[in-house]
């Protein structure tokens, strides 16, 4: 197995507060990586390193090493656009573009490359069909994706985000919004998905972890207090405080 | 229901409670009436008295000097559609790229806090003060009056109110949507332009047809730069432009009773115009449930 990404003393600061402390991980290419902790933890903050999409807000920001296949990616010389071309994200709400079903997943499409109409349509589908969600939209694929349920609208997201055939997929919390069904099918898909991407999912839902990870990271106050297998994780932790927390007996 | 001995000694009595809610009801409503009232009194008036004077030759003849026949307001609706129009083609785009500025570029810059500053300055400004601005800067030194000059003075009243509504829609856009569209890997541009600003499309259109129909009715800065003539607009650049609102002015000044009859006529087609362009806004523009 390689290793698709690592952090490297990864510290994290918004203005003068900071977030994460020396944050060191590896993250197993093809395989699901839970990140695990309690409110305020820091979990999601050490996603948005990955896609660098923090430098949204001009206090923020992060120091130290992240190597995506070896290749430090917080260097000011890694092209952003790029970047989140291989890194794709999928967020806690559902976030459709105010345009057609078809659309929202050929705009990545589009964005990134030149490819003919019957390319796309062709592409379209294979997004959609990747994100199980081709059955229930390929007759309204003109009508505006607001106009789809949330756990569709969510998988609508997913489609859109590995339409440009990212290697790595960031998914924070991408289940909270939605109903329990809904939920099951992502996590089914997640499990598919894997064999194509490499998945790293915030969750709050330690079932979840469970479920569908194959290495869990124990976020506590900004640092990561144990990282394994998730077998290993859930059945016997070496720290007292990810028992603690696995079992519900704090966060 | 029962309360424990000690709660039951200093329970508040119902009737003041009651009393408050129904006297925070009447009071509301009333202040609501007369809002209403008063705007229903006005568009009755306006009907009343102007709609004696609605024929075809009122609206297709151009206005003319007191005294000959078939006297209209065709040149003064002509008049009054160029001067807006054109101020709103200058406009609205620099106001809506000023919005998309402090929005999304510089919301926090010390540019963006003294634009904010300025902009609501502007739009409590009285709207004579623009008048005579672009009188001193426009009008003086090409020598005459003219519709564009006109232009320029709504366009100043206009930028303020189209920015500052522009800012407010793209800040109700979710910061989310902007992340998943970034995180895409699309431009700032791009996000703002294909998501932002298509997500705020329906306030945006909203806003800018509203800000058109408010400055449609500014008499003011029209005094002093597009004055009026009893022509058709055709030397809309060199010369004074017919005109609605000046129009209304001076006919209703006019110490002869078939002229005051004319300005409320004129009245009536310009209350119309406005109000259709709101209610077609609001119709194609409706916010479509979730």
């Amino acid at each position: 197995m390689a290793t698709k990404i690592s952090a490297r003393n990864l510290n994290f600061f918004y203005g003068n507060h900071q977030a994460l402390f020396d944050n060191n991980i590896d993250i197993e290419a093809n395989s699901i990586t839970a990140v695990i902790g309690p409110s305020g933890c820091g979990k999601s903050t050490h996603l948005r390193i990955y896609n660098r999409i923090f430098e949204l807000y001009r206090d923020q920001r992060a120091s130290g090493e992240l190597l995506l296949d070896g290749v430090n990616v917080l260097d000011k010389k890694v092209d952003v656009l790029d970047l989140r071309r291989r890194v794709g994200m999928i967020f806690q709400k559902p976030t459709p573009f105010p345009m057609s079903v078809f659309d929202n997943v050929a705009y990545p499409l589009r964005l990134h490359f030149k490819l003919s109409r019957a390319e796309i349509a062709e592409r379209v589908e294979q997004a959609l069909i990747g994100a199980s969600i081709w059955d229930e939209v390929k007759d309204k694929l003109k009508s505006s994706g607001l106009a789809l349920s949330g756990g569709q609208q969510q998988r609508l997201c997913i489609a859109r985000a590995i339409a440009a055939e990212p290697e790595v997929l960031l998914m924070d919390e991408p289940t909270s919004a939605i109903d329990p069904v809904a939920t099951l099918k992502i996590e089914e898909l997640c499990l598919r998905l894997k064999e194509k991407f490499t998945i790293v999912i915030v969750t709050h839902n330690m079932q979840q972890a469970a479920r569908i990870s194959d290495f869990t990271g124990f976020f506590y106050k900004g640092r990561i207090e144990e990282f394994g297998t998730t077998e290993k994780i859930f059945s016997n932790p070496d720290k007292k405080r990810t028992e603690e927390y696995i079992t519900g007996r704090f966060g | 229901m029962s309360y424990s001995s000690d709660l039951n000694r200093c329970r508040r009595p119902l009737f003041f409670r009651k009393l408050t809610d129904t006297v925070l009801r009447l009071f509301s409503f009333a202040a609501i009436s007369v809002a209403v009232g008063g705007m229903g009194w006005i568009l009755f008036c306006v009907l009343r008295y102007g709609v004696g004077v609605l024929d075809w030759g009122f609206l297709l003849n151009p206005s003319r000097p007191f005294g000959l026949p078939d006297n209209g307001i065709a040149n003064a609706v002509l008049g009054t559609l160029l001067i807006t129009g054109v101020s709103a083609a200058i406009t609205v785009p620099l106001g809506i790229a000023a919005g998309i500025y402090l929005s999304e570029f510089g919301r926090h810059s010390r540019i963006a806090h003294f634009l904010r500053f300025s902009a609501n300055v502007m739009m409590g400004m009285p709207s004579i003060l623009v008048g005579l601005f672009v009188y001193i800067i426009f009008v003086v030194p090409c020598g005459h009056f003219s519709g564009f000059a006109g232009s320029l003075a709504l366009g100043i009243i206009m930028f303020p109110v189209v920015m500052r509504t522009t800012e407010d829609m793209l800040a109700m856009v979710p910061y989310t949507l902007r992340e998943s569209a970034l995180a895409l890997g699309m431009t700032r541009a791009r996000t703002t332009l294909a998501v932002v600003c298509r997500s705020a499309r329906n306030g945006l259109v909203t806003g800018v047809l509203l800000a058109i129909a408010r400055v449609s009715g500014e008499t003011a800065p029209l005094l002093f730069t597009a004055l009026f003539a009893d022509s058709w607009p055709n030397r809309f650049f060199s010369a004074p432009t017919a005109n609605m609102p000046v129009l209304i002015t001076q006919y209703a000044d006019s110490p002869f009773p078939t002229v005051q009859s004319a300005a409320w006529g004129a009245a009536l087609v310009i209350t119309l115009l406005v109000l259709t362009l709101n209610i077609f806004t609001r119709m194609v523009f409706r916010e479509r449930g979730q």
